[in-house]
């Protein structure tokens, strides 16, 4: 089995592939926390439709690089979904829930009518579930990874004392004089990055797993933000590494077998959690 | 010139008026009381004094030199902060933002404020404990320590011994107490507990709809309105 692994490794696409799909769990996971807590889990699943729908914009208008079309629209749904949480009139979760279904439905039309392809379903497929595309990449792919990655991770350093305050008490960090907006734009912002990331690797459906499962997994055993987000990062990083090594070697599809190990791996947080609260008492 | 000034100033949601005509001044070193029955404005009162809405008319000036980032602030409970993984320090810390501007990290000063906070709370032994797992004593006082962080000058605290039972109250009471008298903290506090605030408080604003009484809380028990609401709620 691991001659197997190794063989699989002198091919440049397996590693473009793991690394890409560790930086984009390691991302996600990092900014789970924050969504997760200001109840935002769905933020996750709703703009990754609205980038379907992007995908299947930008591939009526044939452009080649989709993601210069995909990055902007998926950025300013996410200003407009956690801008309208404030507002009383559409509440957040109803917003994302339309914004999520209706991108979905009109992609899905728009592919159909315009399509160029004689396979829609297959590509829908692959779109929403990413079964192909992380082994198609190639280095300049990588590279835009690598570097969106590491501006995702500076950002969270830099502002990480500002979102910490705005997750955890946005009206006093308003009233005592710090501007809670701006950093609600810059969650907005990177969340939007991060997911546009990751629709190459688990597709648009199960880019919710990435974000949800790590948060509360580390949130069932620890009990500092600091952390919460080192383990749930960690946690992250290894559910993937070992989901695709697993369907590399079994030939699994890549995103359905990353959110297995994650479900996993929250049972056994859970069970952890429960069990120091046992000896607690 | 006072601390904190209201005039003629109008209170509410979407043009529909909660509260009219309040006229009030702060003075520093005051300990203000906002009363009144549930839905008569006084939460809308205070989110409009903290800058969290605006008024629909009417004006509120701040004076001694008091900034926007020099108010510290007790809010009520949300449901987030109750499965919150936090631990103590880090939440008494974030009340330090307010004084980092763009420092991305907490300076050593700020930390050293933080330690003194929790110290003057006594809760420097639970620094390291988790929030969620603090009775609810504990943490209106880890709120307060956070909220001491943000000010030295001026505590807006809405509602601070809800749900609290009896002797935690009495603590609570006390704690800001001192923190007016001894640090000389301006307080201005919403409760419901009638007879610790006229015990405690300097000046009472009764707030139903539009201004019942403003002034301090000898006039208020002599008033009608002080002797009908201090009656009705202790029978």
């Amino acid at each position: 089995m691991i001659d197997k692994l190794i063989d699989y490794l002198q091919y440049p696409f397996v590693i473009y592939a793991l690394i890409v799909g560790i930086l984009i769990a390691f991302c996600s996971s990092l900014l789970g926390v924050t969504l997760v807590l200001k109840r935002f889990s769905f933020i996750g699943d709703g703009l990754s439709h609205v980038a379907f729908g992007a995908v299947a914009i930008a591939s009526v208008l044939k452009i080649t690089n989709n993601t210069l079309l995909v990055l902007p629209i998926t950025i300013i749904c996410a200003i407009l979904l956690l801008r309208t949480s404030k507002s009383t009139k559409i509440k957040g979760d109803a917003a994302i829930a339309m914004l999520s279904v209706g991108a979905l439905g009109l992609g899905y039309l728009l592919m159909n009518i315009f399509s160029t392809s004689s396979n829609v379903t297959g590509d829908v497929c692959s779109t929403l579930f990413g079964a192909t595309s992380i082994l198609t990449l190639n280095s300049l792919d990588v590279w835009i990874c690598i570097g969106l990655s590491v501006l995702v991770l500076v950002v969270f350093i830099l502002f990480y004392n500002k979102i910490f305050a705005v997750t955890f008490d946005e009206d006093f960090a308003l009233a005592t004089g710090t501007n809670s907006n701006i950093y609600n734009l810059i969650i907005a912002i990177t969340i939007a990055l991060v997911i546009v990331l990751a629709m190459n690797l688990v597709g648009s459906l199960l880019i919710s797993a990435l974000v949800i499962f790590p948060a509360l997994s580390a949130m069932r055993v620890f009990k500092s933000f600091k952390s919460v987000i080192i383990c749930s990062a960690c946690f992250s990083v290894f559910c993937a590494a070992l989901g695709m090594i697993i369907s590399i070697l079994e030939g699994t599809p890549v995103g359905s077998t990353i959110v297995a190990m994650d479900i996993l791996g929250f049972i056994i947080f859970w069970i952890i959690g429960l069990s120091r609260k046992g000896l607690a008492k | 010139m006072a601390l904190l000034t209201c005039s003629n100033l109008n209170l509410g949601y979407d043009g529909t008026i909660v509260a009219e005509q309040l006229e009030f001044v702060v003075n520093s070193g005051d300990y203000l009381c906002i009363v009144g029955e549930n839905g008569s404005g006084k939460s809308t009162l205070m989110k409009t004094i903290l800058g969290l809405k605006n008024p629909i008319s009417g004006s509120i000036l701040f004076g001694d030199d008091l900034k926007r980032n020099e108010i510290g602030y007790l809010p009520q409970q949300t449901v987030v902060q109750k499965d919150f993984p936090a631990s103590v320090k880090e939440i008494v810390l974030s009340g330090c933002l307010n004084s980092s501007g763009f420092n991305p990290f907490y300076t050593s000063a700020q930390k050293k404020k933080a330690q003194a906070s929790m110290e003057r709370m006594g809760i420097l032994d639970l620094a390291s404990s988790c929030y969620r797992e603090l009775s609810g004593g504990q943490q209106q006082r880890v709120l307060l320590a956070r909220a001491l962080c943000a000010t030295r000058k001026m505590l807006l605290l809405d509602e601070p011994v809800a749900g609290l039972d009896p002797k935690v109250t009495v603590e609570m009471y006390g704690l800001i107490s001192s923190l007016n008298k001894d640090s000389g903290i301006t307080v201005i506090m919403i409760s419901h507990d009638i007879s610790s605030i006229l015990r405690y408080s300097s000046h009472i604003l009764h707030v139903d709809r539009s201004q019942l009484f403003f002034g301090t809380t000898t006039d208020y028990l002599q008033s009608e309105v002080g002797a009908m609401f201090n009656g009705g709620v202790s029978q």
